[in-house]
């Protein structure tokens, strides 16, 4: 076989090698080089993986095994990359949008020095290179490792700023709170070994060993997965790292925080959707948690005055959905909101960078207004990302989010009432952003007002492109009851989800119902939308405090509050003691054996007088006892 | 002779000996001290090998030597002892050379 599936580890290959280069000559490479470097391999990737998407697209999928990665007993587990539809799919997303962000990244980082900037564009690199093998790898063991690597870049880039102690702290906080989701996939990764001894995807799904297992393994199993999931997407309960996250590059917020890394376990949950097929009770649990985190965040969202702010909230918001959908089992609905939600997340945070790049720096929309003067692409294009993160009919936001909603009132009226209270709260808090961001009067000094312009090319240009796509994106997935057989993202992805729709078929729904509540929203939606506009359109700075709820929003719930209460403070307690165990016990210990034997040998050392008398005299003493011994005490 | 009177003599030779070399501090004395330990000794086995030879019934005397390793071992204490004697001088003339004395409270060089 010659085909270019073969060669899908050209895939991680190139940006492995960016960022070989990038971080090792990080020194030497000129800014143009390092940016060539980053993006160029990105691009190479991007080429190869719309072959392979062809490649699929014709039929044609495979693994490809290149080497023996652990090997003992009976158990295998080889390092291979899977290309189906569902792997190839992220593929475009990661590389696609992932080259759009390296393009951007290269105007908006331009005023770090050379060693910084290749820095930045190493990890960057490695970023989509550990992406790339959580999304290809062909078992649990594969996909752990790109996980960790994923973790691991979102740690270095948050912290990119290290010399503020701020954003450390923050790069740190998303670190243990993916290795605490990461413990539950490593433990469902075991349980797996441990039931039918094999974790490689393919034989995990095939029927002989799904039959091994009992409701309580699949339960179990999916369960710790979606621990995984929750770490690493982002919520409840671990969620809190995602808006800390924005402490990092904003670039990098668009990459890693709503694009890529965070749609992680929605891949994952995709990817064993038979699992969870199996077990009804985890997909209750994935679709409540996913409708509680998108309303709490929804609602966090509504009342922040940090633009990455806003935005960090309604990603989490968004991926509340991405779960919502996992957990009615439409499963085609979450992957296709992964993709318009990466068009327009991305989008949206580039515009935000753009705002920023073009205020120095200022992130505080209170201090914004008025910027559709001075910024007309950002302008437009970010308008064209809150259209299509609101939902409005035509926008690819408009379709992701109906299918999942369709498919949560087909499960429960109750999840569908819910979760559209979210998408109303979605539009009002977009396009108070909005609003605030761009219409009304100009807020902030006399001296950002004169400094105000719009971003260079390699800012703008992303910027129309994902606007594009955010705008148009959503026309490979429009529902049936639209136009018939026009779901061309469902037929496309429909080999993956085969078993799990065998087991558990769609609810169908009255067409008429569904144009009701799509036409419903909408309605709703503009309403809300125009009810946002009107009231923050001509915001004033007051400077009086929100009072009761809605300060209670502003502070996020105090969740971060409460967890520092519950968890952090007692942990920090139990640390201090265990130190002052520590150190007044077992280093007392220790150190007592220490200055005892130095003490006795002080002693000791006394004897050493250099008098050869009283060398020969103890001499005498020690024959003399042992004379003593031998006649006395012989028996 | 009893023999409890060679064993007073060698055990009066002997811790004449031993208390020499405690309490003097002349090298040369010391070293007589020395000499006169080792002669209690010798004194000691010839004293228990002429006692034993007397035994006839005693089979540990059925030997080689008849019975008389006691006087043999001497002489080897008597070659010893000169051999050992060359080595001390020796070192006391050496000593005398570095300290213009004998007297041993100044070799302590090495202490601390």
């Amino acid at each position: 076989m010659n085909s270019i599936i073969d060669y899908v580890w050209l895939v991680p290959f190139f940006p492995l090698v960016g960022f070989l280069l990038n971080g090792l000559l990080r020194n030497s490479l000129s800014k143009p080089l390092t940016g060539i470097i980053g993006c160029g391999t990105i691009l190479a990737s991007f080429v190869v993986s719309v072959l392979l998407f062809i490649e699929v697209k014709n039929g044609h999928t495979g693994t490809v095994t290149l080497f023996d990665f652990i090997s003992y007993d009976k158990t295998s587990i080889p390092f291979s990359f899977l290309v189906d539809q569902l792997s190839v799919l992220f593929l475009l997303i990661i590389t696609g949008v992932g080259f759009l962000i390296h393009l951007y990244s290269t105007a908006y980082m331009h005023e770090e020095s050379e060693m910084h900037f290749a820095r930045y564009f190493a990890y960057l690199n490695l970023f989509v290179f550990s992406m790339l093998l959580l999304v290809l790898g062909s078992n649990y063991v594969i996909m752990f490792i790109g996980w960790e690597g994923v973790g691991l870049c979102s740690y270095l880039l948050i912290g990119y700023w290290f010399k503020n102690i701020e954003y450390g702290n923050a790069a740190k906080k998303a670190f243990v709170m993916n290795r605490i989701g990461d413990l539950g996939f490593l433990l469902a990764v075991f349980w797996l070994l441990a039931k039918i001894g094999t974790v490689n995807f393919a034989e995990v799904f095939d029927n002989a060993n799904l039959e091994l297992l009992t409701k309580n393994d699949f339960t179990i199993i999916t369960m710790l997965l979606f621990v995984g999931a929750t770490g690493k997407s982002a919520q409840i309960p671990l969620y809190t790292w995602l808006p800390d996250a924005m402490a990092g590059p904003t670039p990098v917020s668009a990459l890693i925080h709503a694009a890529t890394m965070v749609t992680a376990g929605i891949y994952m949950i995709a990817r064993s959707n038979i699992l969870y097929t199996m077990a009804p009770l985890t997909m209750n649990v994935v679709a409540i948690i996913g409708l509680a985190t998108a309303l709490l965040a929804a609602t966090i969202a509504l009342k922040q005055n940090d633009i990455k702010k806003v935005l960090a909230y309604s990603t989490v918001s968004q991926l509340g959905y991405m779960f919502l959908g996992l957990g009615v089992g439409a499963f085609t609905g979450a992957v296709f909101h992964v993709m318009t939600h990466a068009f327009f997340k991305a989008l949206l945070f580039l515009g935000a960078g753009s705002v920023i790049h073009g205020m120095h720096h200022e992130q505080d929309i209170r201090n914004m207004g008025g910027l559709k003067k001075y910024m007309r692409t950002t302008h437009l294009t970010f308008l064209i990302g809150c259209l299509a993160i609101a939902g409005i009919p035509g926008f690819s936001g408009f379709f992701s989010k109906d299918e999942i909603l369709a498919a949560a009132f087909a499960k429960n009226p109750v999840l569908y009432i819910l979760g559209a209270a979210g998408a109303l709260m979605t539009a009002f808090y977009m396009f108070r952003l909005y609003a605030m961001t761009f219409q009304g009067k100009f807020r902030g000094t006399h001296e950002q007002e004169h400094h105000l312009h719009e971003s260079p090319a390699a800012i703008t240009i992303p910027l129309v492109v994902l606007a594009i796509l955010s705008a148009f994106g959503g026309l490979i997935g429009v529902p049936e009851f639209m136009a018939h057989h026009a779901h061309q993202l469902g037929d496309f992805l429909a080999p993956v989800f085969a078993k799990s729709t065998a087991l558990q078929p769609a609810h169908e729904i009255d067409h008429n119902t569904e144009w009701m509540m799509a036409g419903g929203l909408s309605l709703l939606i503009i309403i809300v939308i125009a009810l946002a506009w009107s009231r923050f359109s001509k915001y004033q700075k007051t400077g009086e405090e929100a009072g009761g709820f809605g300060k209670v929003l502003e502070n996020k719930w105090y969740v971060d509050e409460l967890y520092e209460a519950v968890i952090g403070r007692p942990t920090n307690a139990f640390g201090r003691m265990m130190e002052k165990l520590d150190k007044y016990g077992i280093d007392w210990i220790v150190n007592g054996v220490g200055r005892s034997v130095q003490y006795a040998s002080r002693q000791a050392r006394l004897i050493q007088s250099g008098q050869v008398g009283s060398y020969v005299l103890l001499m005498v003493i020690g024959m003399i006892i042992l004379f003593a011994i031998q006649v006395f005490l012989k028996k | 002779m009893p023999i409890n009177l060679y064993i007073f003599l060698a055990l009066a030779l002997f811790s004449i000996g031993v208390i020499g070399v405690l309490t003097r501090r002349n090298a040369i004395i010391i070293f007589m001290c020395i000499e006169l330990m080792l002669n209690a000794a010798n004194l000691l086995l010839v004293a228990f090998s002429k006692l034993h030879l007397a035994d006839k019934a005693n089979p540990a005397l059925n030997v080689a030597t008849n019975g008389a390793d006691g006087q043999l071992f001497v002489f080897f204490i008597m070659v010893v002892a000169a051999a050992e004697v060359t080595v001390g001088l020796a070192i006391i003339v050496m000593m005398y050379r570095n300290t213009h004395s004998v007297d041993v409270n100044f070799l302590n060089r090495l202490k601390n």
